[in-house]
């Protein structure tokens, strides 16, 4: 356990080393006076990107200075495999040569000036966020569990709070949707789904560093999340489900249409899981940005105590979006999981209705 | 032709449907709660399920319209 703790502190510190400095005059105050566009701003502030930036300001020579993290950037060209900080492409302005192959940073976009594809596996901001929520989580678990070791009894500490919280997805979601017999199988991927997406709902509702890095509205993230559910789904599931899918209890002349209807299902329940998830928390956080946007479209001072106050509004709405979307996330789940466990004991014909 | 504005009406018009259906189920959801006031749990189980499905099909319209 106080091995994770190191090992946390180490990564966080690491982050914290490269802490970057730059202060840039000219590029910057040319565009002084140019006129402050909101779309651009919201979508920079929701997309993911190479470098972690965390403030800004002006200093005494009048000149922006950004502190900024870079991340490195790993990416493989055509066979050839490069790791490097992201400050080397100076916020985009530089373009880094790397043996034969020049990468450029087009709007936060990596791509090789020759056109050849390029894989990247940078560690972007979103990934060194679900790094330090999958350590967070790891840490807040484990010193929860050590609790037990000492036997059943009323937990004190940080188990205090996380026992209430699993016993309801033991109760309320795992058992009720999936049955007594089987759901002591899937309780552990139902409770890290629901705490994974609870917590990285959170850490991307907080404004600041370390926070502030929107995974859970990257629809990669979801896509992966709801792929797992689609094979944990599937592979469990026993021959009833496949029987109804592949022969559904209508008459053969329709099973041209049924089965591929039947098999759209399978797959569209997972896509909507992960529309869901995106969607909401994406437009959760284009809300507040946009209010807060209000500030700086109006150009006065005034607005912001309106601004401010639907702000703080919006904010307790997120929080409860947080928690509800990792909680139906979860529940839908269990739902497809149980619904591929259902043991029928009916027959098809139909001189019994 | 610029659909900038013509994704804005979609997008509206998804929302419309949102609302009137998740505001169906949140009346339909009070009148069984006054009805039966123990099975207050579970009818507000059911409810949030049925709004949040209904919230995924509306943002469906949402995401195709941020995408024009």
């Amino acid at each position: 356990m106080k091995f994770l703790k190191d090992y946390a502190l180490v990564f966080v510190s690491v982050l914290l080393f490269n802490l970057n400095v730059t202060a840039s005059e000219d590029a910057h105050t040319e565009s002084k006076e140019e006129k402050f566009n909101p779309t651009e701003v919201i979508l920079h502030h929701i997309s993911d990107s190479h470098e972690w930036h965390i403030a800004d300001w002006k200093n005494e020579n009048g000149e922006e200075v950004h502190l900024t993290i870079p991340l490195p950037v790993i990416v493989i060209c055509e066979g050839q495999f490069d790791v490097f900080l992201s400050s080397a492409f100076e916020h985009g302005h530089r373009d880094v040569i790397k043996g034969d192959k020049t990468y450029r940073l087009n709007h936060g976009h990596l791509e090789e000036t020759s056109g050849a594809s390029v894989l990247d596996f940078s560690i972007t901001r979103n990934v060194a966020s679900l790094f330090m929520s999958m350590l967070l989580l790891i840490w807040i678990f484990t010193a929860s569990a050590k609790h037990y070791k000492s036997g059943i009894g009323a937990p004190k500490g940080i188990a205090s709070f996380m026992e209430p919280l699993i016993l309801f997805v033991r109760d309320d979601i795992a058992i009720p949707n999936i049955g007594e017999k089987h759901y002591a199988r899937f309780l552990p991927f139902l409770l890290t789904i629901f705490f994974f997406i609870w917590i990285n709902n959170l850490i991307g509702l907080v404004p600041f560093f370390p926070g502030g890095s929107n995974l859970t509205g990257n629809i990669a993230f979801t896509l992966v999340m709801s792929v797992i559910t689609l094979i944990v789904t599937n592979v469990n599931a026993n021959k009833d489900y496949w029987k109804h899918i592949f022969m559904p209890p209508v008459p053969v002349a329709l099973w041209p249409i049924m089965i591929p209807v039947e098999l759209i299902g399978v797959v569209s329940k997972p896509f909507a899981l992960m529309i869901r998830l995106f969607a909401n928390i994406t437009a959760g956080h284009i809300i507040i940005l946009s209010l807060v946007s209000l500030i700086f479209i109006f150009q006065t001072v005034w607005i912001s105590p309106v601004s401010v106050a639907f702000v703080l509004f919006m904010n307790f709405i997120e929080l409860l979006v947080a928690a509800l979307q990792a909680y139906i996330f979860t529940l839908l789940t269990a739902l497809f999981i149980g619904s591929g466990l259902v043991e029928h004991h009916h027959d098809h014909e139909e001189a019994h209705h | 032709m610029n659909l900038g504005p013509l994704a804005a009406i979609g997008a509206g018009l998804a929302v419309l449907g949102a609302g009137i259906g998740i505001g169906r189920i949140g009346g339909s959801a009070m009148e069984a709660i006054a009805r039966q006031p123990e099975a207050t749990g579970k009818i507000q189980t059911a409810m949030i399920i049925a709004a949040a499905l209904i919230e995924g099909a509306a943002l469906f319209a949402i995401v195709v319209s941020l995408l024009k």
